[in-house]
């Protein structure tokens, strides 16, 4: 565990040294992470953003989705990586799954809240124009609920690139494994590799806020997209 | 670590169910409830419980001084947003140098955590009262701190109390990564189980369920105590 080096704050001017003096190494690990998170965001945005989409079409399982939000808040990122170790062993598998896991729930619960909660009117003037439930899916469900599907996405995304630290537990690589090893790399290394995990999470996040702020129907711009837990919902 | 010679799994005196780390074995937890989960238990809830306490004292605070200058909302809206993207294994490390390898670090980031949640959720309550309402109410003749205190606060009760369940929800699975800190709550025998040589299941499920469980548990007991305190907004609002 860690020992010594505490109580000076000094050593974050060691930290920024560590980060100056070895930029290829920092570089790769941090490469490695988005590896795996985009990997676990992948896997996620394929099952998850489907299922809430269909659910939210056909007006079903909104039990479904607070669930899955809920629980996806309760389970702590440390047992959904613990969980699958001894079925999945050490390594990429495990942890690109559990991570998936993670991303799973904002991705399935905004999918769903943002198609269901698409203005019935447009729906029916959308069906009385002629359209067939795939036009109107795609034509008017989907633009609509873009903000929230955005939304989800970038709540996923900043969930698995901030846990994937943790992943280093388990083998999963990425700055984690300078985080967890002091006895290696130093309280200094250890600081760094923190310094560059918030840096890259804050990027990730700020990337997706202009991605969500570009991708947004002009119409639909009065949403706002920075400091928006949905006031009295469970959304995020 | 002065280990000499071959490292041999050690669980312990146990079954032959411990010995085989056979998928969940009843009688280590019986055994280890005691000594182990139950210590876990309430060093978790603990942790849950004082980062909660302060974190709501500020949120609200810093709510209502959001509520009257409204030019600060939304940079502490941004601001608040982003110390959210930092992640806690980061943080809880980054505080070490000044706070040290103490349950103090390991609030300070909690309580950072349940800021951003409950902030929001509290300043969005409290610009929820409808205008003509609050007009209303300014028309009556009530003060501006009467206003508040009979009007917008009741009324911000429902986006309370589910900031509430966010941030409590999240608090207890957040603290468990407070463990590669310091041997405290729940994550500390799942931190524990895993590294060793061969992962302890029993340990690693006991511990991860009651987390969980601890974590659905405290939103259930919130819905409750919104139900009681607000009855007349049993739909929406969730």
């Amino acid at each position: 565990m860690i020992v010594g080096d505490t109580f000076r704050p000094g050593i974050f001017v060691d930290a920024l040294a560590f980060i100056a003096d070895n930029p290829a190494f920092l570089a790769g690990k941090a490469l490695e992470q988005l590896v795996l998170a985009g990997a676990a965001l992948g896997l996620a945005l394929l099952v998850a953003l489907p299922f809430g989409i269909v659910l939210g079409h056909l007006h079903r399982g909104s039990g479904i989705a607070i669930g899955a939000s809920i629980f996806a808040r309760a389970l702590p990122s440390l047992a959904a990586i613990a969980f699958l170790l001894p079925v999945l062993g050490i390594g990429f598998l495990n942890n690109a799954i559990a991570l998936a896991i993670l991303a799973a729930g904002p991705l399935l619960t905004n999918a769903f809240e943002g198609v269901e909660g698409v203005d019935r009117d447009a729906v029916d003037a959308a069906r009385g124009m002629g359209m067939s439930a795939g036009q109107i899916l795609r034509r008017v469900e989907l633009p609509l609920a873009v903000p929230l599907l955005m939304t989800g996405i970038r709540v996923a995304a900043v969930t698995v690139v901030a846990t994937a630290p943790i992943a280093a537990i388990a083998g999963g690589g990425g700055l984690g494994d300078v985080i967890v090893n002091q006895a290696s790399y130093r309280l200094k290394g250890v600081l760094g590799a923190s310094l560059c995990v918030m840096a890259l999470s804050a990027a990730v996040f700020l990337c997706l806020v202009a991605l969500q702020n570009a991708l947004t129907p002009k119409g639909l711009v009065r949403t706002r997209v920075v400091g928006d837990l949905p006031p009295g919902k469970e959304l995020q | 670590m002065d280990d000499d010679g071959p490292v041999i799994p050690d669980f312990g005196e146990g079954s032959s169910c411990v010995t085989d780390n056979r998928t969940f074995c009843w009688d280590w937890a019986r055994e280890h409830w005691g000594d182990t989960l139950q210590p876990a238990v309430l060093q978790h809830l603990w942790l849950t419980a004082i980062a909660i306490a302060i974190g709501f004292v500020l949120a609200f605070g810093l709510a209502l001084l959001a509520h009257r200058v409204r030019r600060v909302e939304h940079p502490i809206g941004v601001g608040a947003a982003l110390l959210y993207t930092i992640p806690s294994l980061a943080l809880f490390q980054l505080l070490v140098p000044l706070t040290g390898i103490t349950t103090t670090t390991v609030e300070i980031a909690l309580v950072a955590y349940t800021l951003v949640i409950l902030y929001p959720n509290i300043v969005a309550g409290l610009d929820g009262a409808p205008p003509e309402v609050v007009e209303a109410a300014r028309g009556m003749g009530l003060t501006r701190r009467q206003v508040l205190t009979r009007v917008e606060l009741p009324l911000a009760v429902p986006a309370i109390v589910g900031g509430l369940r966010i941030a409590v929800v999240s608090t207890i699975a957040i603290a468990t990564i407070a463990a590669f800190l310091l041997p405290k709550g729940l994550g500390y025998p799942i931190f524990y189980a895993i590294k060793l040589p061969e992962p302890f299941k029993t340990e690693i499920y006991a511990a991860g369920a009651l987390a969980i469980g601890l974590a659905l548990l405290c939103d259930g007991g919130l819905v409750l105590l919104r139900r009681a305190l607000v009855p007349w907004a049993r739909k929406g609002g969730a």
